[in-house]
Parts: structure tokens; C-alpha cells; sequence
């Protein structure tokens, strides 16, 4: 009843072709980008913003470009974190060398860059699959940490490895506070998201998914194997680029190699097998549930201890707190092995009929 | 549905159910962002242990601090720098005057809140760790690495050695390996160690042992082609008993092993078991339950059945007692603020700067805190965040560790010179105007 595409007539192709072809889809994302924009920059205080939201789009961002490569390309990857190592430490030598540069073009330049490394550690996925393939993008996540610590010019020589992010710059105007740097985070990742899911149901899109699906079949009828597993890897290491640019320059300020270990590519694998693998949205509720849910969890014991005013060792809730995500991690991929993503489609198919199913 | 409406019942609960906890005015908030779990939890624990005993101390014997109450909150870093950043965040705020004073306890941490805690006018003090130019505090007016620093303790270990040698002189020509953790932590004292390499001819080998360090089998093949007369060994969390497992195994001599602050505590040789026997390292603070302030903290605290410490047998070890030391700091900084800003009076966290910037804890206040030999004298100045700069050593017996040394001057002008030479650079990067400490007070 609700959310039904009843009396929703297209009369064009471009109304046939919008990126939501339903009102109701249109209407709640402008109602959230707006809210996004407006309301929360307002209402919540800098905890929120610099500490919970900003992370959750970077990484958010970061799943989203892993997605694009395993999703909806069907090529296993572990080396996200280098991708966003490149991007940040990219970023940071093209505003520290080249005078004048805009910071977005800066981010632009980390990501290119990141999607040329993806390039030359795709080339193995020409040939190999799978887990395979998987190894073969674990040795990029070791080298480009590698080259970093080694290479003393990508950290400008800093003794300790550590890059501190210049200050933001648009036409002149610095962007400090948190609200700011949120909304210039909030604007990157709006904007590439919808990239990203116009480019989906793209013919790239398509080919995408047809090598996923089936990659013979898919060379069968025409699609260049070669070409498009390639420009899988460049536009999903551009995406984490980006976000480790990201990461660097809107969220903390200060980046060590360390930062961006194996254990951080695993994470944001994580975030796209919770949240939906070949999904958009999916990539968003899993960033959701692993970067925002285990705060939660650490607040809700305290407000819990306080409820009760029962005093608990901090590090047993600490332990506690690990054992209760992994079990959860445990049960959502039991009940809905698909993702989170899939649950709201679910929902939707519901939403059609209620409240008279019958 | 049922089961939706009660979990979304239960979620609202939770959100709505904020305890607005009454704020009493007459409090002094101290945040304590540590870590309980994870490889570093002992480090993290521990050192978290001892300054929240010894707030607790303080509020028992004392009544606080002029009457002002010591309060904290615990959150749980986990060491990343992701989750410092949110404990710090959250905490900021807390308390009638906000965070005193921030300790990360953690060197990427306290990169990542170097701007974010001078923006919000909260000082860090980094003791022991964290970014060693900042002790040049016209550059870095928030930040104390206060006691000691890296590069303070490299040159610490040089001397020690040509002690060892009979002099400077007898440097030349000999080897020196440091084995260090791959990170910006691991990194810090290669310059230095380079720079003395030139001053004194000695050989100098860095080896990188990747993060965690679980394993070593290589680096130490390559230390036994070198044949060291030294190692320097900067390590952290497991790396340290593998590293004196696996130098156990090749044959090199234990006590030609030097380690870091952070690899000189209980944890890290009692794993090792006889492996670790003869391994000195380094140190800033004593171990020991019988200093008066230990015996003050073990009557008013874990006498009450209160105290950190479920297993007391960390008592008094190296971790707790660092721990208590960065209490004593944080104490004593917020007293001379008060004696500043007003008696009795929670102070802001510009306040505190002043306060920890005009510290003085000299022979005769350590002894009226009861904490003479558990830590060097420390003056604090606009000029010098350090305070101090002095080292022991101490050996590992194979039951506890033996102080060997007294304190030890660091190269002060080497080490000068090359803080001001980052903070100088740091200082364009950023375009930071150095306040002119003349003009400070």
C-alpha cells in the first residue's frame, strides 16, 4: 500500500531511466540527503559528527568501491587498505609538491593514483580466481605498506612515517570544524554513491555482473574479459582511494602506515558481507554495523551500569562487548546470508501489500 | 511484529534511558581512554590501573585534590586510532569543566589528537611515548611528552654502553643492531642512533620486525651474521619474549640486549621464562610495592577491597607503577593550577597547560609524595615539555627486575638541537606561529 509504483506512469525514457524509477525511492532519499545536509549538521554536537558519522561515510565509501570489485565483478579482494593507503599518502604528496593544488583535485589525484596500483595488481586476475586471486591482492596490501615505510619521499621524510593532513582549502576558505568537514565528507560520498549505482545499471555495470556471474559465458558474447575485470580493479581502488583520502584529511588529521594494516582490509570486507555483497545500500549498512554498532554496544554497558547501578570490570565488559558482535556477526549471516541489504528488500516486497497481504 | 516492537522498545529504552548523572561542581574530570583488551592489554591495564589507584588514593586520603574530587571514566581504545579519536570525542565534554587532561597512552593516538586537542584547548601528556619534537613547546603549546622522550632515552642507551666499553672513545668500530617494531613507534630513534653512529663510529644495523612480531626467525639469523656487540631492542607487546626467545636460540648473550621502556616491564620477559634471564632495559619509572606512595595506595585503596587489580600480583609492577607516575603528574599539574587559577576550584583544560607547563616536582616534593627513586625530578617550561629526561636501567633476574643504574643525562644538545629542527618544520608545514616563551606567564 505504502510503497507501491501504482499509478506511476513513465512517459518518457528518461523518466524510465532515472536512477529511482519509484517516487517513494526519490522522495525518501531526498528526505535523507536533506536531513543529512540540514539537520544534522545542527543538531548533532562534534562527538557525533567527528567521532560517528564521518567515520561511517569514509568507510562507507571504502565498502562501497570493495563492493563495486567483489560484488558486482565477482574479483576476491584483501587489499583494500593499501588502496586507501595510496590514496592518503597520494593526496598528501600532491598538495604538499604541487603549489596551488585544490584539495579535491588532491583527493582525485590519490585516487587515480590508487586505481593505477589496482590496475597493475589486477593483471593476476586475468588469470587466477577466487581464493587465488585473493593471495595475489594480499601481496599488494604488503607492498604498498612496504613501499611506504621504505620510501622516504611518499611520507616526506618524516622520521616516523606519520603524515599530518594540511588543512583544508576550498577557493580560499578553510575547512576546520567538524560540521564542515562532515558536509564536504557528506558531499564526496553522495555524489560517488550515486556514480556508483548509475554506473551499476550501466552497460560496465552489466558487464561487471556478467563476468561475475559467468566469466566465459560473458567473453561468449563479447564482453572483453580483459578490459572490464581491469576497470573493475581501477574503479574500485579509485573509490578507496578516495576514501582513504578521506580518512586522512576529514577524519583524523594525522595518518601512520599502520593505520591501513591487513586487519583494516579484512574489516571492510566484512562490512560488505554483513551489509550485501552486489549492493549499494549494502555496502552503507555494513559500514553501519561495523564501525557505529560496537560503540554502541560500549555505551549501551555503560548506560546499563548506570540503569541498574550495578558496577561491572571494565575489562570484562570490554571482552564482553568482542563476544557479543562476533555472535551477532555469527547470526545475521545465519539468518540472512545475503545481508543486511537483502533484509530491506524483503521488507519493501512487504511494504507493497501491507497492512492487507491478503 | 511483536518481537520488532519489543526490539525497537528495548532500542529507544536504551537511547531515552541516559542516565542524567548529576554533576556535582566541585569535580575534576580525568578521562581514562586505555585499553583492557587486545594484544596490548597488559601495557594498557596496567598503566590505566595505576592512575586511576592513584586518583582513588587521592580522594580517600586526601578528599581529592584542595577538595576538588578526582573523577574518571573508563573507555576502551583498543589501541586503534580510529577508537582513541571517539573515546576522546566523547569524553571531552564530560565532567564540570570538561577533560583535564587527556593521557592516549598510545603513540599513533596522540598523533591523531595532536591538532584536534590544541583546537579544543585540552593538553596531552604523552609520557614516554608519543611525537618527541613536541617537547619543544613553543611549537606544541597542548603537548607533554613529559619525563623523557625517544630520542632522549636512544642517546641514554649509547652512553650506556660506552660506559659498558670504557668510554666514548672505545665506540669506534663496534656494531650496534636495533630491532624494532615496524611502525612510526619503532621508527622514532633511527635518526638519532644514525646521527651518534657518525659522532662515535659505530656500525649501526636497523632491523624491521613487522607488526605483531610473533615472528623473528630472520632478523635474528641476520643479527647472527652481523655479530652485534649490542642490540637495541624497541619493541612492543608480544615482540618482546619472541625476541628474547629467538635471540636464546641463536646464542646472543641476553645482557648485550637493551630494550625500550616498553619492553622492560613483567610481561614482556616473564613469557620468555629462563630466555629472558640478564635482559636489561630501560626504564623511567621503578618497580616496587614499597614506596610510601604504593604502601598510601595499598592502605586506602585495595584495603577497602577497591583497586584495580582483580590479580595482585600486578601490583607494584613496572606497568602500575608507570601508571601511578602519570597520576602523580596529572595531580600535581592540576594542584599548581589551582594554586594559579583558585583553591579548591575545578580547573579548565587551559588552565591545566598552565599548570603542567609550570610543573616543578623537585627532590624534596618527591619526598612528601612518597615517591623518591620512583621517578626522576621534572621541571616543566614554555621552552622544555620534557621535564626531565633521565633514564635508569634496570636487569632481569629471572624473578624481577633489579635496578642497575641511576639516572642517566641524556645528550641534551644533540637531542635539543633535533627537536627543534622537526618542530621547526612541523611549525611551516602548518603554518604555526612559535610563541615566544619570554613573553609567557
Amino acid at each position: 500500500m505504502l510503497y507501491r509504483e501504482a499509478g506511476q506512469f513513465k512517459s518518457t525514457y528518461a523518466e524510465d531511466q532515472q536512477i529511482f524509477p519509484l517516487r517513494q525511492d526519490r522522495i525518501a532519499i531526498a528526505v535523507l540527503l536533506a536531513f543529512a545536509v540540514f539537520v544534522l549538521p545542527l543538531v548533532g554536537d562534534q562527538y557525533w559528527l567527528s567521532a560517528i558519522v564521518t567515520p561511517f561515510l569514509i568507510f562507507s565509501l571504502a565498502a562501497l568501491g570493495l563492493n563495486i570489485l567483489t560484488g558486482y565483478a565477482g574479483q576476491l579482494s584483501l587489499g583494500t587498505a593499501a588502496f586507501m593507503a595510496v590514496g592518503a599518502f597520494m593526496a598528501y604528496n600532491a598538495v604538499l609538491r604541487v603549489p596551488g593544488m585544490p584539495i579535491l583535485g588532491a583527493f582525485a589525484i590519490g585516487g587515480l593514483c590508487a586505481a593505477a596500483v589496482g590496475v597493475v595488481f589486477g593483471l593476476p586476475s586475468l588469470r587466477i580466481k577466487g581464493f587465488y586471486l585473493a593471495v595475489a591482492t594480499l601481496a599488494c596490501q604488503f607492498f604498498v605498506l612496504w613501499a611506504i615505510n621504505r620510501i622516504g619521499w611518499l611520507s616526506n621524510h618524516s622520521s616516523s612515517g606519520v603524515i599530518t593532513a594540511q588543512s583544508i582549502r576550498i577557493f580560499g576558505y578553510e575547512l576546520a570544524s567538524p560540521a564542515e568537514k562532515y558536509l564536504l565528507t557528506l558531499g564526496i560520498v553522495a555524489v560517488m554513491a550515486l556514480a556508483a549505482k548509475n554506473l551499476m545499471r550501466s552497460e560496465t555495470g552489466r558487464a561487471f555482473m556478467a563476468v561475475r556471474d559467468m566469466d566465459v559465458a560473458a567473453s561468449v558474447v563479447g564482453i572483453p574479459i580483459m578490459r572490464t575485470k581491469l576497470l573493475a580493479f581501477a574503479i574500485s581502488s579509485f573509490y578507496c582511494g578516495v576514501a582513504g583520502a578521506l580518512y586522512a584529511y576529514t577524519y583524523l588529521g594525522t595518518v601512520e602506515p599502520e593505520a591501513f594494516t591487513l586487519d583494516l582490509s579484512f574489516r571492510v570486507l566484512f562490512m560488505i558481507i554483513i551489509g550485501g555483497v552486489g549492493s549499494i545500500l549494502g555496502a552503507f549498512l555494513g559500514a553501519a554495523f561495523i564501525t557505529v554498532f560496537p560503540i554502541f554496544l560500549n555505551r549501551s554497558s555503560e548506560w546499563l551500569a548506570a540503569l541498574f547501578g550495578i558496577d561491572i570490570s571494565h575489562a570484562a565488559v570490554s571482552n564482553i562487548e568482542l563476544i557479543i558482535f562476533g555472535g551477532l556477526i555469527i547470526f545475521f549471516l545465519i539468518v540472512e546470508p545475503y545481508g543486511l541489504a537483502r533484509l530491506w528488500q524483503i521488507a519493501k516486497e512487504k511494504l507493497r501489500l501491507w497492512p492487507f497481504p491478503h | 511484529m511483536n518481537r520488532t516492537a519489543t526490539f525497537l522498545a528495548a532500542l529507544s529504552l536504551g537511547a531515552a534511558g541516559l542516565p542524567a548523572s548529576a554533576i556535582a561542581q566541585n569535580e575534576q574530570f580525568v578521562p581514562a581512554n586505555f585499553y583492557w583488551v587486545g594484544p596490548y592489554a597488559p601495557g594498557g591495564s596496567g598503566f590505566g590501573g595505576g592512575i586511576i589507584d592513584y586518583m582513588a588514593m587521592l580522594n580517600e586520603r586526601d578528599g581529592g585534590i584542595n577538595g576538588v574530587k578526582l573523577t574518571w571514566e573508563k573507555c576502551e581504545t583498543e589501541y586503534n586510532n580510529a577508537r582513541g579519536v571517539e573515546c576522546y570525542e566523547r569524553s571531552k565534554k564530560k565532567g564540570p569543566t570538561g577533560a583535564t587532561v587527556i593521557h592516549p597512552l598510545s603513540t599513533g593516538i596522540t598523533y591523531s589528537l595532536i591538532e584536534k586537542a590544541t583546537a579544543d584547548h585540552i593538553p596531552i601528556i604523552s609520557l614516554g611515548y608519543g611525537r618527541t619534537s613536541a617537547a619543544d613547546g613553543r611549537v606544541f603549546p597542548y603537548v607533554f611528552p613529559l619525563i623523557t622522550t625517544y630520542w632522549s632515552q636512544a642517546t641514554v642507551m649509547v652512553k650506556y654502553m660506552a660506559q659498558k666499553q670504557g668510554g666514548y672513545d672505545k665506540l669506534k668500530g663496534k656494531k650496534i643492531v636495533l630491532v624494532y617494531h615496524d611502525s612510526a613507534y619503532g621508527k622514532e630513534p633511527i635518526p638519532i642512533l644514525t646521527d651518534l653512529s657518525k659522532e662515535y663510529g659505530y656500525e649501526f644495523t636497523p632491523i624491521a620486525v613487522p607488526h605483531p612480531g610473533n615472528e623473528q626467525q630472520s632478523q635474528w639469523l641476520q643479527v647472527r651474521q652481523i655479530k652485534p656487540d649490542y642490540v637495541i631492542l624497541w619493541g612492543w607487546g608480544v615482540m618482546n619474549p619472541t625476541a628474547l626467545k629467538a635471540a636464546a636460540k641463536i646464542g646472543y648473550p641476553r645482557d648485550k640486549i637493551i630494550g625500550v621502556w616498553w619492553s622492560g616491564a613483567e610481561e614482556d620477559v616473564i613469557p620468555a621464562g629462563s630466555a629472558a634471564k640478564g635482559y636489561i632495559s630501560a626504564g623511567f619509572n621503578a618497580p616496587g610495592a614499597d614506596f610510601p606512595v604504593m604502601k598510601d595506595i595499598q592502605k586506602y585503596v585495595y584495603a577497602k577491597g577497591k583497586g584495580e587489580f582483580d590479580d595482585k600480583s600486578r601490583f607494584g609492577s613496572i606497568y602500575h607503577t608507570r601508571g601511578v607516575v602519570a597520576g602523580i603528574v596529572t595531580a600535581e599539574a592540576i594542584r599548581v593550577a589551582q594554586s594559579r587559577f583558585g583553591k579548591g576550584k575545578p580547573i579548565t583544560g587551559e588552565q591545566m597547560r598552565w599548570g603542567i607547563e609550570n610543573l616543578n616536582i623537585d627532590e624534596k616534593r618527591l619526598k612528601e609524595l612518597g615517591a623518591v627513586g620512583l621517578m626522576p625530578p621534572i621541571k616543566v617550561s614554555c621552552m622544555d615539555h620534557e621535564g626531565s629526561g633521565l633514564v635508569k636501567f634496570q636487569q632481569w633476574d629471572g624473578a624481577k627486575w633489579k635496578v642497575i643504574t641511576d639516572w642517566m643525562e641524556p645528550d641534551r644538545k644533540l637531542v635539543r638541537q633535533k627537536v627543534e629542527d622537526d618542530a621547526k618544520q612541523y611549525a611551516k608545514e602548518k603554518s604555526i606561529e612559535p610563541r615566544d616563551c619570554a613573553k609567557e606567564n
